[in-house]
């Protein structure tokens, strides 16, 4: 089974990162970009049956930080 | 004054901070390996010095605040042991949760690798006990994360309960309320930027960081 946790920053703490893709992005000539917020995926392949909590304790434990951080975790069917 | 240095896989300040430590102290420190699960017997303080733990990997800090010995050196914080983090050991400090806030990219996004002037907030604790009370001082930085940041709620706690220790003096990194040290409630732990250890004798270009070191072998010893 696999899951994707998706980091971002929470709203309102400043994106130095994605601010600068922004800008790069307008050196590039696309103009009609409003603003970027730059994240993290991290993708886990995990055991059967590991549950959302575990999960969940995964991001808090470690994953994300949750003092600047949200975190949304997506899990993906399995293939066969 | 028995100190232990925590030395972790990409750490690079290790022996600077053994090397004051000792010339202050008159003793060499004990470098405690990250994998340890308990700290030297009757080390009465520790340092968490700077670096790029872990390559900085997922944080910077973040691999290294969950290694075995942060069990040991958190424990010892509760039991009142005085702890300092410097650069790299304050993100070890505020990911282990011995301080709160986080400490992000630097605001312009460049490495900063300079004497910075800073102004001593709180000259009661036990780390700044020899220095007066807004006296400026300068001390080096080397730093790509060094821009601290915590909701207003925590900056006005530590604001009021006078756990800003160190500010700086020009902003050099973007932190929140130019915020370059703070100490954790209970005063015993301080995490700061700054190096104090690169500015402890005359061939260092000043010896602005001797004193933190002086002060705290007085308390401790």
């Amino acid at each position: 089974m696999k899951a994707r946790v998706f980091i971002t920053l929470k709203n309102g703490v400043l994106d130095p990162q994605g601010k600068a893709i922004h800008h790069a992005l307008e050196g590039l000539g696309f103009s009609g970009v409003n603003d970027v917020r730059a994240g993290k995926l991290i993708e886990l392949d995990l055991a059967d049956g590991t549950s959302d909590s575990e999960i969940e304790d995964m991001c808090r434990k470690l994953l994300a930080n949750t003092v600047i951080e949200n975190f949304r975790i997506e899990r993906l069917e399995s293939v066969a | 004054m028995k100190s232990a240095v925590i030395v972790f896989p990409g750490s690079n300040c290790d022996r600077d901070l053994a090397t004051a430590l000792e010339l202050v102290t008159g003793r060499k420190p004990e470098m405690v390996w990250h994998r340890e699960t308990e700290l030297p017997e009757g080390v009465d303080f520790v340092g968490v010095p700077g670096g790029f733990s872990y390559g900085d990997y997922l944080r910077s800090g973040a691999m290294a605040a969950r290694s075995p010995v942060m069990r040991a050196v958190s424990d010892a914080a509760g039991r009142g042991v005085p702890v300092i983090g410097i650069c790299n050991g304050f993100q070890v400090l505020t990911e282990a949760g011995l301080l709160p806030g986080a400490l992000m990219r630097n605001a312009r996004l460049k490495f900063v690798c300079r004497n910075v002037p800073l102004r001593v907030e709180n000259s009661q604790s036990l780390f700044t006990a020899q220095y007066d009370s807004g006296e400026e001082i300068s001390f080096p930085v080397a730093h790509h994360d060094g821009n601290y940041q915590a909701d207003a709620e925590t900056l006005d706690r530590l604001e009021g309960e006078g756990r800003i220790a160190f500010r700086y003096l020009d902003d050099c990194n973007g932190s929140a309320r130019s915020i370059a040290g703070i100490l954790n409630d209970a005063g015993n732990v301080l995490g700061l930027m700054p190096h104090p250890e690169r500015v402890v004798e005359p061939a260092h270009g000043g010896t602005d960081g001797r004193r933190l070191f002086e002060g705290l072998l007085e308390t401790v010893a």
